[in-house]
């Protein structure tokens, strides 16, 4: 017979969880491990909002295990431990013990000290928060992919303009790229190049700026998360360039084949990035002064801020500042 | 447009098999070689492979064909002639030309020695070549040809079973090297036992890899094993084996050209695994998102090769003893191969006998 989640374990922890694929999150009571020998137990001052909490919370991928709390502002990785068959996540899944794991948007968590990183010194809490997911996912993709293996003067293009791609901007500029970000909303542009330091916009849906940007890209990051169409971004490609998807649809996408074949381009994928990778990003990013741009939120102002993310109306991540406005 | 008068336009006579409509039936056809010009290498063909591209391009199945088509891109035979500035060829040198007989020479991709992804490149057939007129393939019996575009066949290599590698032997031999699925070790698999597939279990296996071959067909595999030495064989319609050979394969070369589903295949790769098609469906396919992310693999795509690496290629395949395995037909059973390669009917690459057989 399971014990509840208050009964599980004996650190008592709060936080706020959705129950079902409404998605709406209320106050939650549950537990927390012991801090274990090897564990880390953070009392958490911000966590990220990022999209796939919006996706788990609606039972939009179908596999969503209830009550959540969401919040993956903590996760952390290694070298692949991103692609372990055996990986746990930091919400949503079982953990070694049975339980199911609960994430950031709470008070406390207790940690594996081997999936903690450390938050460089320079960073703010705040802005620094978004990048253990939205970070990571990018400049993994960039390192793998060999987008900052150089000669200087690659061109990368960005495909949305959201939490991951507006930090894919800072970080390709960072990695020395030349960035070019498409989008379907031309009203983007003064932010893409004024703020972001884009080199370039193009419309996604306008078909001459397209044409016009056809066989320009070594490569592009598409961080949409929609069911969208893969012809025109190949297009984009120069021969041998790259398509990295990171957006998780709920449905297969339609690949042309023939842009594949006759330019040898190649789409692919990649997930997070491992615990060395996490910590040398935020590393990076800190010498780089790359944050992200945030708005930030008290606890319960959070379904406010998932509806407006359905949206995408939030420049560019919301922040839950937990430590302030989180009580019981 | 009415010709160009094919017998006219060129000084040198010529003579060939050539489809005149859609019906892709192919006839005698009458018509003339440029001269031989400073850069030019002139060879007697002796031997042409039958590509399933042939078939396609004689029937207009992808819209991009002229008629009268004379096909073939699997050419080779011996130099009769060469031009003034000719530096690699001599008469009587084993020559073959493949699937591009020219390129613009000056862009990027022309000089990294990738002609054939040049966006200028001129097809051996069906093509309009730099002054103005169609490309005519090697079901013919005389070739003109820039040297660049032409290769040397190797002495160790028959000429009738080397023909083939030209193109069937390059689409393979380019990704396997492109996409690093040439170290010894991996697991490969290989899409299809067609004329690209089984050139493909030769060039993995000489490169060290271990070869499983994938294909809807349970009677290919006493052939695949026996003959062709893969070290296993799996049918794609049969779930259960598909399950337990889950997450076991480095890379996969898929040389179908039907629309078929990638997810399968993709569920077949180990993380990191790569899909390389080298066919081209005419319809797009679906791809399932989550697998490519949650294993970081990709799916590519790779068309022929660039001159460079054909030769390279060629000097492989003698060195490893590869050939493809051929039917030699003479040239009035043309019309009788290419309805029997419809049906996947060969045991793998129709060859027709050019010197001996097609005459005017």
């Amino acid at each position: 017979m399971a014990k509840s989640p208050e009964t599980e374990h004996p650190q008592r922890a709060f936080g706020w969880a959705a129950r079902d694929p409404s998605g709406v999150l209320s106050p939650f009571n549950f537990s927390r491990r012991e801090n274990g020998d090897e564990d880390v137990t953070i009392k958490i001052h911000f966590c990220g909002i990022c999209h796939s909490d919006l996706h788990s919370i609606k039972n939009e991928w179908g596999i969503a295990r209830y009550p959540i709390v969401p919040g993956s502002c903590d996760y952390c990785n290694q070298q692949l431990e991103n692609y372990c068959p055996k990986m746990t996540f930091t919400y949503g899944s079982i953990d070694r013990d049975g339980t199911p794991t609960y994430g950031g948007y709470s008070d406390i968590v207790v940690v594996d000290q081997h999936f903690v990183v450390r938050f460089p010194d320079s960073m703010p809490f705040d802005a620094g928060a978004p990048l253990l997911c939205a970070g990571v996912t990018v400049y993994s993709p960039m390192k793998y992919y060999g987008m900052a293996d150089g000669p200087a003067g690659k061109h990368l293009g960005v495909v949305g303009l959201g939490g991951l791609g507006h930090v894919a901007v800072k970080i390709g500029k960072a990695f020395g790229l030349k960035v070019t970000v498409i989008s379907h909303s031309p009203g983007k542009e003064g932010e893409a190049v004024g703020r972001l330091g884009a080199d370039g916009f193009v419309v996604s849906s306008d078909p001459l700026q397209i044409k016009a940007a056809v066989g320009s890209m070594d490569y592009i990051i598409d961080t949409v998360s929609a069911v969208h169409v893969l012809t025109p971004l190949l297009a984009l490609l120069k021969t041998n360039g790259k398509l990295i998807t990171l957006g998780l649809p709920d449905k297969p996408l339609e690949l042309p084949i023939a842009p594949l074949v006759l330019g040898r381009k190649l789409v692919g994928g990649s997930d997070i990035g491992g615990m060395k990778e996490t910590q040398e990003m935020l590393d990076f990013c800190a010498k780089h002064n790359i944050t992200a741009d945030v708005e930030v939120i008290p606890m319960n102002q959070v379904n406010v801020a998932m509806a407006r993310l359905a949206k995408s109306d939030v420049r560019y991540r919301f922040v839950i500042d937990v430590a302030n406005s989180l009580s019981k | 447009m009415v010709g160009n008068q094919p017998e006219k336009e060129h000084p040198v006579p010529a003579f060939g098999l050539a489809a005149r409509d859609q019906s892709g039936v192919l006839s005698p056809f009458n018509f003339s070689r440029r001269a031989t010009g400073e850069k030019d290498v002139k060879f007697k063909v002796i031997y042409c492979g039958i590509c399933h591209s042939d078939l396609h391009m004689i029937k207009n199945e992808w819209g991009t064909s002229t008629y009268p088509l004379v096909p073939g891109h699997e050419i080779v035979g011996e130099v009769t002639e060469v031009g003034s500035q000719v530096e690699k060829f001599k008469v009587g040198d084993r020559v073959g030309v493949g699937c591009i007989v020219g390129s613009c020479r000056s862009c990027d991709n022309c000089s990294n020695s990738i002609e054939n992804y040049c966006p200028k490149m001129i097809l051996t057939y069906a093509g309009t070549y730099h002054d103005g007129t169609v490309t005519y393939g090697g079901y013919s019996d005389v070739m003109v040809c820039d040297e660049h575009f032409v290769v040397r066949v190797p002495d160790a290599l028959p000429l009738d079973a080397a023909a083939p590698l030209l193109c069937a032997g390059i689409t393979l031999y380019s990704p396997l090297r492109y996409y690093g699925l040439d170290k010894p070790g991996i697991h490969l698999g290989i899409v299809g036992l067609g004329g690209l597939g089984h050139v493909g279990v030769k060039f993995a296996k000489a490169m060290g890899a271990k070869v499983t071959v994938i294909s809807t067909s349970p009677a290919k595999k006493q052939e695949a094993i026996e003959r062709h030495g893969a070290d296993s064989f799996l049918v794609s319609r049969d779930q259960e084996q598909m399950k337990a050979a889950m997450g076991t394969l480095d890379g996969i070369i898929d040389t179908v050209s039907a629309v078929h589903p990638i997810m399968p295949l993709i569920g077949l790769l180990k993380t990191h695994g790569k899909l390389v098609l080298v066919g081209a469906p005419e319809k797009p396919l679906e791809l399932p998102v989550f697998p490519l992310l949650m294993g970081r693999k990709i799916v590519g795509g790779s068309c022929i090769g660039g001159m460079k690496e054909t030769q390279e290629m060629l000097d492989f395949a003698a060195k490893h003893n590869i050939t493809a395995d051929i039917e030699v037909i003479p040239a009035d059973y043309v019309n009788t191969a290419m309805q029997r390669l419809e049906k996947g009917d060969v045991k793998y690459r129709f060859v027709i006998d050019v010197a001996k057989t097609m005459q005017a």
